[in-house]
């Protein structure tokens, strides 16, 4: 396919070191949104701020790049505002649980029809490779030169335990499945999440002793266990390994049709 | 249409306003004193085809009202002193990206929690400079639930024309005290909306500087995909490093009320014309200082007011003015002098400011303003 009628063009290269997943996520979300056929002049991309928040600048939809952690409140008042626009939120580890956390629990729990694209580089890389809420506890940041000395977020759990239609993680290795699963929450009406796991080479690699950009990428290959299989697994044969695939697709009436629906009831 | 006259307190004539100036969109946090306004939009906005959310915070509230307003949607957001802080990042964004957007502020005794049930004039310098960055501002302060409305109507339409913020300075006495009013029909208010992008898509530049300084904005959703961006950015709405091109770009926004100042600045003159002292005041405090000003009157004292309706930007120009043609100039304010400092700035040391001040959760009595004229005389 051709990517670049939905790439603005003049924008690239892009910021993304090598060996960085988030282009690799692009990828999969241009694919997706071109197997759906969306129009470009109803999608919208909300971003906070991060790495992964400077994907709305390269793609040619209406865009919007937000402050720190707030990119799902604008994008509430967008759609709240246009229910007719595809509103994706494209954010971070650090974005979305950290400063944004309160957000997301929120708009998961009225489950709003946002799509949200979170990728997880265990990581502030932006700012140069501070500890993050979802950096394994023991490894090393800059902020964290004895090791990380919290747990992490489990992102997709909180998610669906905060009550969202929607939601699945998943790794940039794995391009088609990823793929699939953002076409499945295009499809969705609702709050929708996908943890992308998306590998940081220069600020969390780098001090973790990964080795090559790609050993990270490929990592992803054997940490992966599909869902299905990760239920008969001990929570110690589950150390290190990342659960992938849809871990919550449920029917909940979205939040601005069901405010519709109600308020018209009762005027 | 029938009758509109109403017993109604300032924070729902705030609402009604709103509505009137179709505004179909409200985001808030509960916060007293400013709560009756969510309260109310709650229930009349589905009643019009607008949308209300309760969000999980202030900040929350603020980026939601920001969202509405690029998809189109007048929008408002109310809270009071604490809620005004959280809100500033936000506010910042809404100058930076040229998005309109009506912050009500019912001013509350601060600092911190302060003192949530009781009136205050504690936010006009954050009405200024509360976020972070240069940039131009406009606040409103109402005296009377009557002005409460149609400040909201005024608030919008400056906040539609100017591509920007405004915030409408209510204090706990104004948006509690119940008065009667006499709204007017909708039809025959004077609304501004947003100048609209008229080129094609391609050739649209969201951030254009041309003579009216005021870029004309597209909504999304309607066909001009464009870049929004809290970063500094150039006439495409991208970011940019170019030190000339973030020079124009700030300086743009810094200036852009310039053209326009005697079509906001709006300012009251009360028997100044043979006036001795000057009384510089708003908002609930010009109650208090209009009795003052009736009793030293009846007692001989010629005292003239000049009621601040805008606060930002700076009525400097009248102020001045007001300056040369009294002996002194009081300014009672429920708070420790913020606007008083600016009243010196602007009379330039010609005659002396004298504050009357109250920060201990009560209004003015009309006695102390009188005092002060006493000691002027």
């Amino acid at each position: 396919m051709d990517y670049f009628p939905y790439l603005r063009k003049e924008k690239l290269p892009h910021i993304w070191c090598s060996g960085c997943g988030d282009g690799i996520a692009l990828k999969c979300i241009i694919r997706a949104i071109h197997n759906k056929g969306l129009d470009k002049n109803k999608i919208a991309m909300v971003s906070g701020i991060g790495c992964s928040s400077r994907t709305p600048g390269y793609v040619d939809f209406n865009t919007l790049h937000t402050t720190h952690g707030r990119a799902i409140p604008f994008a509430t008042g967008l759609k709240m505002a246009r229910p007719e626009l595809t509103v994706f939120v494209v954010t971070g580890d650090g974005d979305a649980t950290a400063i944004g956390g309160n957000h997301l629990i929120h708009a998961a729990r009225r489950n709003i029809d946002l799509k949200v694209l979170l990728y997880n580089n265990h990581i502030y890389g932006m700012t140069g490779g501070q500890v993050s809420p979802c950096t394994p506890m023991g490894d090393y940041a800059t902020t964290a030169p004895y090791g990380c000395l919290e747990n992490s977020f489990d992102i997709a759990g909180l998610t669906v335990a905060a009550g969202a239609s929607f939601v699945a993680r998943s790794t940039v290795y794995h391009v088609k499945a990823l793929e699939k699963l953002i076409e499945k929450a295009i499809d969705k009406e609702g709050f929708s999440l996908i943890e992308i796991m998306s590998p940081c080479p220069t600020s969390y690699g780098k001090i973790n002793k990964k080795g090559a950009n790609k050993n990270l990428v490929l990592a992803q290959k054997t940490q992966s266990v599909p869902v299905n299989k990760a239920k008969d697994m001990s929570p110690e044969d589950l150390k290190g390994k990342i659960v992938t695939g849809i871990l919550a697709d449920r029917d909940i009436p979205e939040y601005i049709k069901n405010y519709d629906m109600l308020t018209s009831q009762k005027k | 249409m029938g009758s509109r006259t109403y017993m109604m307190q300032g924070n729902l004539a705030v609402a009604e306003a709103a509505i009137d100036a179709n505004c179909r969109f409200f985001a808030g946090y509960p916060i007293t004193p400013s709560s009756e306004v969510a309260e109310h939009l709650s229930k009349r906005l589905p009643q019009v085809g607008g949308r209300f959310i309760q969000m999980e915070d202030e900040i929350a509230a603020m980026g939601a009202v920001i969202g509405a307003s690029l998809g189109g949607v007048k929008s408002l957001t109310a809270t009071s002193g604490p809620g005004y802080s959280l809100k500033q990042e936000n506010i910042g964004y809404a100058y930076l990206t040229e998005v309109p957007v009506v912050i009500v502020n019912v001013m509350r005794g601060g600092p911190s929690t302060g003192l949530p049930t009781l009136p205050s004039q504690s936010d006009v310098m954050q009405a200024m400079w509360g976020t972070h960055g240069d940039h131009t501002a406009i606040a409103l302060s109402p005296a009377s639930v009557g002005e409460s409305y149609d400040m909201t109507i005024r608030a919008f339409n400056l906040s539609e024309k100017f591509r920007m913020p405004v915030t409408l300075l209510l204090d706990e006495i104004i948006g509690h005290v119940y008065e009667k009013v006499s709204l007017p029909d909708p039809k025959d208010l004077h609304i501004v909306n947003r100048k609209k992008p008229t080129c094609p898509p391609d050739k649209y530049l969201p951030y254009a500087e041309d003579e009216s300084l005021i870029p004309p904005m597209a909504s999304f959703g309607d066909g001009y995909r464009y870049h929004v961006t809290g970063l500094v950015h150039d006439e495409t709405g991208f970011p940019t490093n170019n030190p000339e091109t973030i020079d124009k770009m700030l300086r743009r926004l810094h200036r852009k009320l310039d053209p326009y100042m005697s079509e906001i600045i709006e300012v009251e003159e009360r028997e100044t014309e043979n006036a001795e002292i000057g009384i510089v005041t708003y908002g609930s405090s010009a109650r208090a200082s209009s009795s003052a000003m009736r009793a030293a009157r009846e007692a001989g004292i010629k005292v003239g007011m000049l009621r601040l309706k805008t606060i930002w930007p700076f009525p400097t120009e009248a102020i001045f003015k007001f300056g040369q043609r009294v002996k002194s100039i009081i300014v009672p304010e429920l708070n420790l002098g913020q606007i008083a400092h600016e009243v010196e700035q602007a009379i330039k040391g010609t005659v002396k400011v004298h504050k009357v001040n109250r920060i201990n959760g009560e209004p003015f009595h009309p006695d102390e303003i009188l005092n002060k004229i006493k000691e002027c005389k």
